[in-house]
Protein backbone atom coordinates (compact mmCIF):
# COMPACT_ATOMS: atom_id res chain seq x y z
CA UNK A 1 0.00 0.00 0.00
CA UNK A 2 1.17 3.57 -0.71
CA UNK A 3 1.52 6.39 1.72
CA UNK A 4 2.52 9.09 0.36
CA UNK A 5 4.11 11.94 2.21
CA UNK A 6 5.10 15.83 1.47
CA UNK A 7 8.37 15.56 2.87
CA UNK A 8 9.91 19.27 1.49
CA UNK A 9 10.06 21.83 -1.03
CA UNK A 10 12.54 20.84 -4.20
CA UNK A 11 14.26 24.57 -3.34
CA UNK A 12 15.14 22.70 0.56
CA UNK A 13 17.38 20.53 -0.96
CA UNK A 14 20.27 21.55 -2.54
CA UNK A 15 22.17 19.74 -5.64
CA UNK A 16 24.43 17.02 -4.52
CA UNK A 17 23.31 17.08 -1.13
CA UNK A 18 21.01 15.89 1.52
CA UNK A 19 18.53 17.00 4.72
CA UNK A 20 16.96 15.51 7.29
CA UNK A 21 13.21 14.86 7.08
CA UNK A 22 11.16 13.41 10.87
CA UNK A 23 7.73 11.77 10.45
CA UNK A 24 5.61 10.02 12.54
CA UNK A 25 8.56 9.19 15.43
CA UNK A 26 10.92 8.09 11.97
CA UNK A 27 13.89 10.04 10.73
CA UNK A 28 14.96 9.69 7.02
CA UNK A 29 16.94 11.64 4.67
CA UNK A 30 15.67 13.31 1.37
CA UNK A 31 18.30 13.62 -1.28
CA UNK A 32 19.03 15.89 -4.49
CA UNK A 33 21.25 14.37 -7.16
CA UNK A 34 23.78 15.87 -9.61
CA UNK A 35 21.03 15.03 -11.97
CA UNK A 36 18.08 16.63 -9.95
CA UNK A 37 16.49 13.64 -9.39
CA UNK A 38 15.26 12.99 -5.43
CA UNK A 39 15.80 9.69 -3.50
CA UNK A 40 15.09 8.83 0.38
CA UNK A 41 16.64 6.60 2.84
CA UNK A 42 16.58 5.37 6.15
CA UNK A 43 18.14 8.48 8.47
CA UNK A 44 20.56 6.90 10.29
CA UNK A 45 24.12 4.91 9.27
CA UNK A 46 23.52 0.97 9.90
CA UNK A 47 26.75 1.04 11.69
CA UNK A 48 26.59 3.59 14.50
CA UNK A 49 23.10 4.70 14.52
CA UNK A 50 24.77 8.45 13.53
CA UNK A 51 22.05 10.67 11.40
CA UNK A 52 23.40 10.68 7.65
CA UNK A 53 21.93 13.98 6.84
CA UNK A 54 25.23 15.77 8.43
CA UNK A 55 27.42 13.49 5.97
CA UNK A 56 28.57 14.86 2.59
CA UNK A 57 27.19 13.85 -0.72
CA UNK A 58 29.47 12.85 -3.92
CA UNK A 59 27.53 11.69 -6.93
CA UNK A 60 25.03 8.89 -5.75
CA UNK A 61 27.04 8.09 -2.29
CA UNK A 62 26.71 9.69 1.33
CA UNK A 63 29.13 9.03 3.64
CA UNK A 64 28.65 9.16 7.32
CA UNK A 65 29.72 11.96 9.15
CA UNK A 66 31.27 10.45 11.72
CA UNK A 67 33.28 6.67 10.24
CA UNK A 68 32.84 7.52 6.36
CA UNK A 69 30.34 4.45 6.29
CA UNK A 70 29.64 4.98 2.43
CA UNK A 71 26.42 4.09 1.18
CA UNK A 72 24.14 4.69 -2.53
CA UNK A 73 21.60 6.71 -1.48
CA UNK A 74 20.22 5.50 -4.61
CA UNK A 75 20.31 1.94 -3.93
CA UNK A 76 21.07 1.54 -0.48
CA UNK A 77 24.28 -0.55 -1.08
CA UNK A 78 26.86 -0.22 1.35
CA UNK A 79 30.32 0.38 0.20
CA UNK A 80 32.61 -0.45 2.10
CA UNK A 81 33.93 -0.49 5.75
CA UNK A 82 32.87 0.11 8.37
CA UNK A 83 29.29 -0.53 7.12
CA UNK A 84 28.22 -3.61 5.69
CA UNK A 85 24.51 -3.37 6.20
CA UNK A 86 22.24 -1.91 3.38
CA UNK A 87 20.36 1.33 4.19
CA UNK A 88 16.57 0.86 3.37
CA UNK A 89 15.09 3.35 0.12
CA UNK A 90 12.01 4.60 -0.31
CA UNK A 91 10.13 5.64 -3.61
CA UNK A 92 10.11 9.33 -4.27
CA UNK A 93 8.14 11.53 -6.78
CA UNK A 94 7.79 15.08 -7.39
CA UNK A 95 4.93 17.06 -7.84
CA UNK A 96 4.99 20.83 -9.04
CA UNK A 97 7.32 22.07 -6.52
CA UNK A 98 7.14 19.06 -3.58
CA UNK A 99 9.02 15.94 -3.06
CA UNK A 100 7.00 13.22 -1.74
CA UNK A 101 7.76 9.84 -0.03
CA UNK A 102 6.55 6.81 0.28
CA UNK A 103 6.63 5.09 3.52
CA UNK A 104 4.64 2.19 2.57
CA UNK B 1 51.24 -15.85 -5.58
CA UNK B 2 51.07 -16.61 -1.55
CA UNK B 3 49.40 -19.34 -0.01
CA UNK B 4 49.72 -18.58 3.44
CA UNK B 5 49.37 -15.67 5.29
CA UNK B 6 49.71 -14.52 8.61
CA UNK B 7 48.45 -11.68 10.33
CA UNK B 8 49.32 -10.99 13.66
CA UNK B 9 47.43 -8.67 15.43
CA UNK B 10 43.73 -8.90 16.06
CA UNK B 11 42.35 -5.31 16.34
CA UNK B 12 40.43 -3.04 14.02
CA UNK B 13 44.00 -3.16 11.39
CA UNK B 14 44.30 -7.14 11.66
CA UNK B 15 40.97 -7.91 11.59
CA UNK B 16 40.00 -5.52 8.65
CA UNK B 17 42.78 -6.78 6.62
CA UNK B 18 42.12 -9.75 7.01
CA UNK B 19 38.31 -9.65 5.77
CA UNK B 20 39.76 -7.35 2.59
CA UNK B 21 42.24 -9.98 1.72
CA UNK B 22 39.25 -12.04 1.42
CA UNK B 23 37.81 -9.78 -0.49
CA UNK B 24 40.08 -9.21 -3.44
CA UNK B 25 40.10 -12.89 -3.30
CA UNK B 26 42.91 -14.59 -1.74
CA UNK B 27 41.80 -18.14 -0.90
CA UNK B 28 45.30 -19.64 0.80
CA UNK B 29 45.68 -20.29 4.16
CA UNK B 30 44.97 -17.01 6.13
CA UNK B 31 45.67 -16.79 10.36
CA UNK B 32 45.07 -14.03 12.54
CA UNK B 33 46.29 -13.82 15.74
CA UNK B 34 45.73 -11.74 18.50
CA UNK B 35 46.41 -11.40 22.27
CA UNK B 36 43.16 -10.11 23.59
CA UNK B 37 40.77 -13.10 24.47
CA UNK B 38 37.55 -11.17 22.50
CA UNK B 39 36.68 -11.21 19.50
CA UNK B 40 38.01 -8.20 17.44
CA UNK B 41 36.51 -5.00 18.51
CA UNK B 42 36.11 -1.66 17.38
CA UNK B 43 38.16 0.46 20.23
CA UNK B 44 37.49 4.37 19.68
CA UNK B 45 34.09 3.59 21.71
CA UNK B 46 36.33 2.49 25.04
CA UNK B 47 36.89 5.90 25.89
CA UNK B 48 33.21 6.99 25.16
CA UNK B 49 30.29 5.57 24.88
CA UNK B 50 31.64 2.27 26.92
CA UNK B 51 32.69 4.52 29.73
CA UNK B 52 29.79 6.92 29.46
CA UNK B 53 27.77 3.78 30.19
CA UNK B 54 25.59 4.54 26.98
CA UNK B 55 27.03 1.16 25.34
CA UNK B 56 27.56 -1.97 27.14
CA UNK B 57 30.53 -3.31 25.23
CA UNK B 58 32.20 -1.53 22.20
CA UNK B 59 30.91 -2.95 18.99
CA UNK B 60 32.95 -6.26 16.98
CA UNK B 61 34.40 -5.76 14.13
CA UNK B 62 33.41 -9.51 12.90
CA UNK B 63 32.01 -12.03 14.59
CA UNK B 64 33.49 -15.38 15.29
CA UNK B 65 31.09 -17.11 12.83
CA UNK B 66 31.84 -14.66 10.76
CA UNK B 67 35.81 -15.36 10.39
CA UNK B 68 34.85 -18.76 9.91
CA UNK B 69 32.51 -18.23 6.94
CA UNK B 70 35.40 -16.61 5.19
CA UNK B 71 38.11 -19.54 6.14
CA UNK B 72 39.87 -17.03 8.55
CA UNK B 73 41.70 -19.12 11.43
CA UNK B 74 41.39 -16.75 14.51
CA UNK B 75 43.67 -17.47 17.14
CA UNK B 76 42.23 -15.38 20.24
CA UNK B 77 44.64 -14.38 23.47
CA UNK B 78 47.25 -15.74 21.59
CA UNK B 79 50.55 -14.22 21.64
CA UNK B 80 53.36 -14.37 19.42
CA UNK B 81 56.74 -14.80 20.73
CA UNK B 82 58.73 -14.81 17.71
CA UNK B 83 59.13 -14.38 13.79
CA UNK B 84 61.87 -17.15 12.43
CA UNK B 85 62.26 -14.98 8.70
CA UNK B 86 64.28 -17.69 7.37
CA UNK B 87 62.03 -20.46 8.31
CA UNK B 88 59.23 -18.00 6.72
CA UNK B 89 57.08 -18.86 10.41
CA UNK B 90 56.03 -17.30 13.61
CA UNK B 91 55.89 -19.00 17.54
CA UNK B 92 53.39 -18.53 19.67
CA UNK B 93 53.25 -18.51 23.27
CA UNK B 94 51.46 -21.83 23.58
CA UNK B 95 54.17 -23.50 21.09
CA UNK B 96 53.02 -23.44 17.74
CA UNK B 97 54.76 -22.34 15.17
CA UNK B 98 52.26 -21.20 12.09
CA UNK B 99 54.22 -20.99 8.41
CA UNK B 100 53.72 -17.48 6.38
CA UNK B 101 54.51 -17.09 2.57
CA UNK B 102 53.66 -13.31 3.73
CA UNK B 103 53.32 -11.76 7.42
CA UNK B 104 51.31 -9.05 8.36
CA UNK B 105 52.19 -7.05 11.58
CA UNK B 106 49.53 -5.36 13.37
CA UNK B 107 50.55 -5.47 16.64
CA UNK B 108 49.36 -1.68 17.54
CA UNK B 109 50.36 0.69 20.44
CA UNK B 110 50.09 0.08 24.07
CA UNK B 111 49.30 2.79 26.91
CA UNK B 112 52.04 4.46 28.29
CA UNK B 113 52.63 3.63 31.93
CA UNK B 114 53.06 6.01 34.51
CA UNK B 115 54.64 5.52 37.68
CA UNK B 116 53.62 7.50 40.60
CA UNK B 117 55.32 6.39 43.33
CA UNK B 118 53.94 5.06 46.83
CA UNK B 119 53.02 2.44 44.73
CA UNK B 120 50.09 4.25 44.03
CA UNK B 121 47.80 2.55 41.15
CA UNK B 122 47.68 4.28 37.87
CA UNK B 123 45.04 3.19 35.30
CA UNK B 124 45.85 3.08 31.90
CA UNK B 125 43.12 2.60 29.10
CA UNK B 126 43.56 0.51 26.03
CA UNK B 127 41.60 -2.36 25.71
CA UNK B 128 37.82 -3.08 26.40
CA UNK B 129 39.38 -4.59 29.53
CA UNK B 130 41.07 -1.38 30.91
CA UNK B 131 37.09 0.45 29.62
CA UNK B 132 35.06 -1.75 31.84
CA UNK B 133 37.18 -1.47 34.82
CA UNK B 134 37.50 2.28 35.09
CA UNK B 135 33.71 2.53 34.37
CA UNK B 136 32.76 0.19 37.68
CA UNK B 137 35.21 2.79 39.54
CA UNK B 138 32.86 5.54 38.39
CA UNK B 139 30.42 6.45 40.64
CA UNK B 140 28.43 9.64 41.26
CA UNK B 141 30.71 11.92 43.48
CA UNK B 142 34.06 9.94 42.88
CA UNK B 143 37.53 11.89 42.56
CA UNK B 144 39.14 11.28 39.34
CA UNK B 145 42.22 12.76 38.18
CA UNK B 146 43.62 12.38 34.59
CA UNK B 147 46.97 12.69 33.92
CA UNK B 148 47.33 14.43 30.64
CA UNK B 149 45.05 16.38 28.13
CA UNK B 150 45.40 14.27 25.13
CA UNK B 151 42.29 12.60 23.09
CA UNK B 152 42.24 10.04 25.43
CA UNK B 153 42.09 12.27 28.88
CA UNK B 154 40.08 14.38 27.77
CA UNK B 155 37.63 11.44 26.51
CA UNK B 156 37.99 9.63 29.57
CA UNK B 157 37.53 13.31 31.48
CA UNK B 158 33.48 14.27 29.43
CA UNK B 159 33.05 10.59 30.21
CA UNK B 160 33.37 10.18 33.73
CA UNK B 161 31.77 13.59 34.23
CA UNK B 162 28.81 12.28 32.52
CA UNK B 163 28.92 9.52 35.23
CA UNK B 164 28.25 11.75 37.72
CA UNK B 165 32.45 12.13 38.94
CA UNK B 166 34.31 14.73 39.74
CA UNK B 167 37.28 15.43 37.20
CA UNK B 168 40.37 17.59 37.22
CA UNK B 169 42.51 17.12 33.93
CA UNK B 170 46.29 17.79 34.59
CA UNK B 171 48.32 18.77 31.35
CA UNK B 172 52.15 19.37 31.87
CA UNK B 173 51.95 21.86 28.17
CA UNK B 174 50.20 25.57 27.90
CA UNK B 175 47.54 23.65 25.87
CA UNK B 176 45.36 20.90 25.55
CA UNK B 177 45.21 18.05 22.93
CA UNK B 178 49.52 19.21 22.44
CA UNK B 179 50.93 19.98 18.42
CA UNK B 180 48.09 17.62 16.90
CA UNK B 181 45.21 20.18 17.28
CA UNK B 182 45.46 24.12 16.48
CA UNK B 183 45.44 26.70 19.58
CA UNK B 184 42.21 27.63 18.97
CA UNK B 185 40.22 25.07 18.55
CA UNK B 186 41.66 23.56 22.03
CA UNK B 187 40.74 26.52 23.46
CA UNK B 188 37.00 25.85 22.80
CA UNK B 189 37.31 22.28 23.64
CA UNK B 190 38.60 23.80 27.24
CA UNK B 191 36.13 25.93 27.85
CA UNK B 192 33.59 23.50 26.99
CA UNK B 193 35.28 20.92 29.51
CA UNK B 194 35.21 23.39 31.97
CA UNK B 195 31.38 24.54 31.37
CA UNK B 196 30.62 21.28 32.08
CA UNK B 197 32.82 21.17 35.52
CA UNK B 198 36.04 19.37 34.40
CA UNK B 199 38.96 21.31 36.38
CA UNK B 200 41.56 21.72 33.71
CA UNK B 201 44.72 22.80 35.00
CA UNK B 202 47.58 23.38 32.26
CA UNK B 203 51.71 23.58 32.85
CA UNK B 204 50.80 21.68 35.91
CA UNK B 205 53.68 19.36 36.91
CA UNK B 206 52.08 16.34 38.32
CA UNK B 207 54.45 15.42 41.15
CA UNK B 208 53.70 18.83 42.73
CA UNK B 209 49.79 18.37 42.51
CA UNK B 210 47.91 18.64 45.53
CA UNK B 211 44.75 17.18 43.98
CA UNK B 212 46.63 13.65 43.49
CA UNK B 213 46.63 12.81 47.14
CA UNK B 214 43.06 13.48 47.72
CA UNK B 215 42.14 11.26 44.63
CA UNK B 216 40.13 8.25 44.72
CA UNK B 217 40.95 7.13 40.99
CA UNK B 218 44.16 8.52 38.67
CA UNK B 219 44.21 7.58 34.99
CA UNK B 220 46.94 8.41 32.79
CA UNK B 221 46.45 9.26 29.13
CA UNK B 222 50.29 10.28 28.73
CA UNK B 223 50.55 8.75 25.10
CA UNK B 224 51.03 5.40 23.23
CA UNK B 225 53.85 3.04 22.32
CA UNK B 226 54.04 0.98 19.34
CA UNK B 227 54.49 -2.38 19.34
CA UNK B 228 57.61 -3.10 17.61
CA UNK B 229 59.56 -5.41 19.93
CA UNK B 230 58.33 -8.59 17.93
CA UNK B 231 59.44 -6.63 14.88
CA UNK B 232 62.77 -5.53 16.71
CA UNK B 233 63.91 -8.99 17.39
CA UNK B 234 63.51 -10.18 14.03
CA UNK B 235 66.13 -7.41 12.70
CA UNK B 236 63.20 -5.80 11.50
CA UNK B 237 64.09 -1.65 10.76
CA UNK B 238 62.35 0.37 13.54
CA UNK B 239 61.93 4.08 13.83
CA UNK B 240 59.53 5.37 15.42
CA UNK B 241 57.41 2.13 14.55
CA UNK B 242 57.83 -0.07 12.78
CA UNK B 243 59.42 0.89 9.81
CA UNK B 244 57.92 0.54 6.19
CA UNK B 245 57.66 1.59 3.04
CA UNK B 246 55.24 3.49 1.02
CA UNK B 247 53.59 0.17 -0.40
CA UNK B 248 53.40 -0.85 3.66
CA UNK B 249 56.27 -3.35 3.29
CA UNK B 250 59.04 -3.53 6.04
CA UNK B 251 62.36 -4.06 5.45
CA UNK B 252 62.00 -7.35 4.73
CA UNK B 253 59.52 -8.09 1.55
CA UNK B 254 57.53 -10.96 2.98
CA UNK B 255 56.52 -8.90 6.03
CA UNK B 256 54.65 -5.92 5.84
CA UNK B 257 53.04 -3.59 8.77
CA UNK B 258 49.95 -1.39 8.94
CA UNK B 259 48.06 0.65 11.84
CA UNK B 260 49.49 2.20 15.06
CA UNK B 261 52.59 0.44 15.04
CA UNK B 262 54.22 1.51 11.60
CA UNK B 263 55.84 4.52 10.86
CA UNK B 264 55.56 5.23 6.86
CA UNK B 265 56.82 8.43 4.44
CA UNK B 266 53.82 10.75 3.46
CA UNK B 267 53.60 12.32 -0.50
CA UNK B 268 51.26 14.88 0.97
CA UNK B 269 53.96 15.95 3.45
CA UNK B 270 57.18 15.83 1.51
CA UNK B 271 57.65 12.40 2.35
CA UNK B 272 58.27 12.86 6.08
CA UNK B 273 57.93 10.11 8.19
CA UNK B 274 55.00 9.58 9.87
CA UNK B 275 53.05 7.40 12.14
CA UNK B 276 48.95 7.44 13.47
CA UNK B 277 46.94 6.77 15.78
CA UNK B 278 43.84 6.73 14.59
CA UNK B 279 40.94 4.67 13.65
CA UNK B 280 40.45 5.89 10.05
CA UNK B 281 44.18 4.89 9.94
CA UNK B 282 43.83 1.46 10.75
CA UNK B 283 40.93 0.96 8.15
CA UNK B 284 42.36 2.37 5.15
CA UNK B 285 46.02 0.94 6.15
CA UNK B 286 44.32 -2.47 6.74
CA UNK B 287 42.66 -2.20 3.11
CA UNK B 288 45.72 -1.06 1.42
CA UNK B 289 48.25 -3.58 2.94
CA UNK B 290 46.04 -5.79 1.68
CA UNK B 291 46.37 -4.89 -2.04
CA UNK B 292 50.19 -4.27 -1.09
CA UNK B 293 50.57 -7.90 0.24
CA UNK B 294 48.74 -9.58 -2.93
CA UNK B 295 50.96 -7.13 -5.82
CA UNK B 296 49.63 -4.09 -5.71
CA UNK B 297 52.84 -1.07 -5.78
CA UNK B 298 50.96 2.01 -5.59
CA UNK B 299 52.04 3.81 -1.96
CA UNK B 300 49.57 4.90 0.99
CA UNK B 301 48.54 8.26 0.49
CA UNK B 302 45.19 8.86 2.37
CA UNK B 303 45.09 12.32 3.69
CA UNK B 304 45.14 11.82 7.64
CA UNK B 305 41.82 11.94 9.37
CA UNK B 306 41.29 12.37 13.61
CA UNK B 307 37.77 12.68 15.54
CA UNK B 308 37.05 12.41 19.09
CA UNK B 309 33.53 13.48 20.79
CA UNK B 310 33.69 15.39 23.97
CA UNK B 311 30.97 16.98 26.08
CA UNK B 312 28.73 16.89 22.67
CA UNK B 313 31.22 18.81 20.74
CA UNK B 314 32.74 16.86 18.20
CA UNK B 315 36.53 17.88 16.92
CA UNK B 316 37.48 16.76 13.26
CA UNK B 317 40.74 17.09 11.56
CA UNK B 318 41.63 16.16 7.83
CA UNK B 319 45.49 16.76 7.14
CA UNK B 320 48.11 17.54 9.47
CA UNK B 321 47.74 21.04 11.30
CA UNK B 322 51.93 20.55 12.50
CA UNK B 323 52.53 21.14 8.60
CA UNK B 324 51.26 24.42 8.23
CA UNK B 325 53.28 27.54 7.79
CA UNK B 326 49.78 29.93 7.81
CA UNK B 327 46.35 29.73 9.10
CA UNK B 328 42.94 30.84 8.12
CA UNK B 329 40.02 31.18 10.16
CA UNK B 330 36.22 29.90 9.31
CA UNK B 331 33.74 31.25 12.11
CA UNK B 332 30.73 29.81 11.50
CA UNK B 333 28.47 31.32 14.01
CA UNK B 334 27.17 28.87 16.44
CA UNK B 335 30.51 28.29 17.87
CA UNK B 336 31.57 25.94 15.36
CA UNK B 337 34.99 27.05 14.36
CA UNK B 338 37.24 25.45 11.19
CA UNK B 339 41.08 26.50 11.28
CA UNK B 340 42.60 25.56 7.93
CA UNK B 341 46.39 25.16 7.48
CA UNK B 342 48.09 26.38 4.82
CA UNK B 343 51.55 24.90 3.46
CA UNK B 344 54.87 27.75 2.22
CA UNK B 345 53.20 27.88 -0.93
CA UNK B 346 49.37 28.02 -0.51
CA UNK B 347 49.06 24.13 -0.79
CA UNK B 348 46.10 23.11 2.06
CA UNK B 349 47.64 20.89 4.64
CA UNK B 350 44.76 20.52 7.20
CA UNK B 351 41.53 21.29 8.30
CA UNK B 352 40.75 20.79 11.70
CA UNK B 353 36.91 22.06 13.12
CA UNK B 354 35.02 21.74 16.27
CA UNK B 355 30.89 21.71 16.05
CA UNK B 356 27.92 21.04 17.93
CA UNK B 357 27.27 17.28 16.85
CA UNK B 358 28.44 16.65 13.55
CA UNK B 359 27.78 20.04 11.75
CA UNK B 360 31.29 20.71 10.46
CA UNK B 361 31.62 16.97 9.14
CA UNK B 362 31.04 18.03 5.26
CA UNK B 363 32.59 20.83 5.87
CA UNK B 364 35.91 18.53 6.91
CA UNK B 365 35.72 16.26 4.26
CA UNK B 366 35.70 18.67 1.61
CA UNK B 367 39.00 20.16 3.05
CA UNK B 368 40.01 16.26 3.04
CA UNK B 369 38.98 16.18 -0.32
CA UNK B 370 41.65 19.44 -1.39
CA UNK B 371 44.05 19.15 0.21
CA UNK B 372 44.41 14.86 -0.85
CA UNK B 373 44.12 16.99 -4.62
CA UNK B 374 46.89 19.17 -3.31
CA UNK B 375 44.86 22.31 -4.27
CA UNK B 376 45.36 26.35 -3.08
CA UNK B 377 42.46 27.49 -2.34
CA UNK B 378 42.26 31.56 -1.71
CA UNK B 379 42.06 32.20 1.57
CA UNK B 380 39.62 34.65 1.48
CA UNK B 381 36.97 31.96 -0.19
CA UNK B 382 37.92 29.43 3.08
CA UNK B 383 37.32 32.11 5.57
CA UNK B 384 34.58 33.09 3.91
CA UNK B 385 31.71 31.02 5.83
CA UNK B 386 28.97 31.81 2.72
CA UNK B 387 31.26 29.92 0.00
CA UNK B 388 30.32 26.44 0.38
CA UNK B 389 33.74 24.80 0.61
CA UNK B 390 32.59 21.59 -1.47
CA UNK B 391 31.85 24.17 -4.74
CA UNK B 392 35.99 25.00 -4.23
CA UNK B 393 36.69 21.04 -4.95
CA UNK B 394 35.27 22.16 -8.62
CA UNK B 395 37.59 24.82 -9.62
Amino acid sequence: MSNWIDACAKEDVEAEDVIRFDHSGQTFCIYRSPEDEFFATDGLCTHEQVHLADGFVMDNIIECPMHNGRFDYKTGAAKGAPVCEALKTYPVKVEGERVFVDLG
Amino acid sequence: MADSIVIVGAGETGARAALALRQKGFTGRLTLIGAEPSPPYERPPVSKAVLAGEAEAPPVVVLDKDLAAKEIDYLAGTQVEAIDRNAHEVRTGDGQTVAYDKLLLATGARARPLALGDNRPCLLLRSREDGFALREKLKPGVRLVVIGGGFIGLEVASSAVARGADVTVVEQASQLMGRAVPASIAAIMQRRHEASGVKVLLEQDVRELDALDDADIVVAGIGAIPETELAQSAGLEIDNGISVDGRLSTSDPDIFAAGDCCSYPHPLFGDARIRLESWRNALDQAEHVAGSILGDASPYETVPWFWSDQHGLSLQIAGLPQFAKATVQRVLGDGSLIEFGLAEDGRLVSASGVAEGNKIAKDIRASEMMIGGKMSPKPSDLADPNVSLKSLLRR
